[in-house]
């Protein structure tokens, strides 16, 4: 328990908006251990970077609000500091790259005056040494050229080599976890390898933890020691890797894996799961994923199935699986 | 030890040197793409033209503006005096270089006051939004519903009424000038600032957890420096006119001093707007050249920097 770095219990994050309200985030818990990688998987519209954005407190404004839970980063509630101590830990203890690399950078500034901001802001570096790093930070993302590259505009630069500078940028400040938000799905699947490398050797470096969202089971795979898997906004099974890709047991899993293409077992039509993601809006007290599931049993269709422990690492929400659960306590 | 740090910190030092080239290349294209539009070079060298006139010129010339002499009254232009003199006898081409340090002097002073308050103002109201951009923008409304003439009126017969110096009118003016210039820039900046702050990159330096104050000036006033360029320099034009018609009513710069609004007053005389133009129309066309070139060079430089005109 102690090692974990981040701690979130039943996060709850609503948007109110005028069709009603949004349970864009509801009760969700999940821990990231030290040095760890833990990816949420999920389709698009699930609530993963919902998730990574209330860690981020970037939930603001009048619609969206953090409505109840507790985001603990080494034991500090994230959510009862103020808006200064907020500020700190963003950048300086966690970091963030986003989906888009091109509309992640401002267009007027160039990359090394990018790099410089946030160690000037935390480290207090002088703009010398903040530039010597920034060059420092740009070769260790695999860029050549590093001193020309520093003074360009995103403009000039292709869409991986943009993702590389958010990369270094996010890390800049060394913090102790990175939120990366499907980093690759913008990018080529070549460039995908090496953004993904880059992650995973910067992580055997310093240890940090990542925080991986994707909604590609072949990123999951290459990168996670631990997956959650989301489906509207709620944890249906989460699992250490090896065991929940062995053994998946929630049908959202079991078909998210079946629809992952697997070389040498071509198939004439690749698998999807029936149906669509329900209207967030008009949820019951069912079980969300009742009427695209196989198994669907009466009791789905008026109550929600409880997380529960099922063996060592895993758990699950589906009724399929409650004797079962039960039994072992 | 020493030395080796000392090899380190020059090598680092290296690095920024090259820093400026990559940097201006975007103004240097800017640059570039400006020289081509013909008409706004012969604006920006009519200025410039203008600007060497008036601060360099006077030091070639043999007289000093308020030296009265009464022997020379209303004489019309010859060898000695080439725009003839007024009726203290005073040099009008003297004058009217002198004049021109004050009015330009007082459009860019202005232009800057303003386009700080305006700018400064206008960002805060934009990125804080609320209580703060209510106040801000009231008060800019408030300047902007009433006609600036008539306010300027007011305050420029409150100078007179408390006599204030001569020497002192000048700065006034120019504060006067900036009082009812930042409202409109306020609110164009705050346009702007609002629809920035919604771009995705600013989200992102959310997430570095920069201050406000490194965010505003580091990332959003940069984006949109080149409007502001624009508008400073449009707005130098409409000080330096405004300037000429407060002091034209002698509301503005007064007697001695020269400006160029305050010598074409003697157009008000019947018998000098008929019979002695060599005391009016200089000035004048000192203020018809110098804002319409201005004003051509500012609408080359927004085809240029703006990018809503862009492409
Ligand atoms: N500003 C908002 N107002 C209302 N609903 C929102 C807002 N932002 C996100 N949502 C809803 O929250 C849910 C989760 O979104 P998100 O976390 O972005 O999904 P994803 O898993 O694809 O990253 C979606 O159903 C979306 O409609
Ligand atoms: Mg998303």
């Amino acid at each position: 328990m102690a090692s974990h770095l981040l701690d979130i219990e039943h996060l709850s994050t609503y948007f109110y908006t005028e069709e009603g309200t949004v349970k864009a985030v509801d009760d969700v818990s999940l821990q990231v251990r030290k040095g760890e990688t833990v990816c949420i998987v999920g389709e698009s519209g699930c609530g993963k970077s919902i998730t990574a954005m209330s860690v981020m407190g970037l939930i603001q404004g009048p619609s969206g609000k953090v409505v109840s839970g507790k985001i603990d980063l080494e034991g500090t509630d994230l959510l009862k500091l103020n808006r200064n101590e907020r500020r700190v830990i963003r950048g300086k203890e966690i970091g963030m790259i986003f989906q888009e690399p091109m509309s992640s950078l401002n267009p007027v500034l160039t990359i090394g005056q990018q790099i410089m901001e946030p160690l000037i802001e935390h480290l207090r570096m002088s703009k010398k040494e903040a530039r010597k790093r920034a060059i420092e930070l740009i070769e260790q993302v695999g860029i050549s050229r590093a001193e020309q590259i520093a003074n360009s505009y995103p403009h000039e630069l292709s869409g991986g080599m943009l993702q590389r500078i958010m990369i270094a940028i996010a890390i800049s400040c060394e913090p102790k976890l990175l939120i990366a938000d499907e980093p690759t799905t913008a990018l080529d699947v070549t460039i995908q390898a090496q953004i993904l490398d880059i992650l995973r050797n910067f992580r055997e470096e310093t240890g940090m933890s990542i925080l991986l969202i994707t909604h590609d089971l072949g990123v999951v795979a290459e990168m996670a020691d631990y997956v959650i898997v989301m489906y509207s906004g709620k944890v249906v099974e989460e699992g250490e890797v090896t065991e929940l890709f062995a053994n998946p047991r929630h049908p959202y899993t079991q078909g998210l894996l079946k629809a992952k293409p697997i070389l040498n077992q071509r198939q004439d039509e690749l698998y999807s799961i029936p149906g669509q993601v329900p209207n967030p809006l008009d949820l019951t007290e069912s079980c969300y994923f009742h009427d695209r599931c196989e198994h669907c049993l009466e009791i789905c269709k008026v109550q929600a199935p409880e997380l529960q422990e099922l063996g060592t690492e895993q758990k699950v929400a589906c009724w399929l699986y409650e004797k079962e659960a039960t039994a072992r306590v | 030890m020493s030395a080796v740090s000392g090899n380190l910190a020059s090598g680092g030092a290296k690095t920024p040197v090259k820093a400026p080239v990559a940097k201006s290349s975007l103004w240097r294209q800017s640059i570039r793409r400006l020289m081509r539009n013909k008409l706004a070079v012969s604006g920006f060298v009519t200025v410039v033209f203008m600007i060497l006139l008036c601060f360099i010129g006077p030091l070639f010339s043999p007289y000093s503006g308020n030296h009265n002499n009464l022997a020379m009254m209303n004489k019309p232009p010859s060898a000695q005096h080439w725009l003839g003199t007024d009726k203290l006898g005073r040099d009008i081409l003297t004058r009217v270089m002198l004049a021109g340090r004050i009015s330009l002097t007082v459009g860019f002073a202005s232009m800057v006051l303003s386009v700080f308050i305006g700018s400064l103002l206008g960002a805060i109201a934009g990125y804080y939004r609320g209580v703060v951009d209510q106040i801000i923008m009231r008060i800019a409304d408030l300047l902007l519903t009433i006609p600036s003439l008539p306010l300027l009126f007011i305050a420029g017969a409150m100078l007179s009424a408390w006599k204030v110096p001569t020497d002192y009118r000048m700065y006034i003016v120019m504060l006067m000038l900036s009082v009812v210039g930042w409202p409109g820039l306020a609110r164009l900046v705050r346009g702007e600032m609002l629809s920035l702050r919604e771009r995705e990159y600013m989200q992102a330096t959310i997430v570095l957890g920069l201050r406000d104050r490194r965010k505003l000036f580091h990332h959003l006033l940069p984006n949109i420096t080149p409007l502001l360029i624009v508008i400073a320099t449009l707005n130098i034009g409409g000080s330096i006119l405004m300037e000429s018609v407060l002091s034209f009513f002698g509301l503005g710069v007064i007697q001695p001093t020269p400006t160029w609004g305050n010598m074409i007053d003697a157009a008000n005389n019947l018998i000098d707007f008929q019979e002695r133009p060599w005391l009016w129309v200089p000035p004048g066309l000192c203020i018809f050249i110098t804002v319409i070139a201005i004003n051509i060079f500012g609408d080359g430089l927004r085809d240029v920097l703006d990018p809503k005109h862009k492409r």
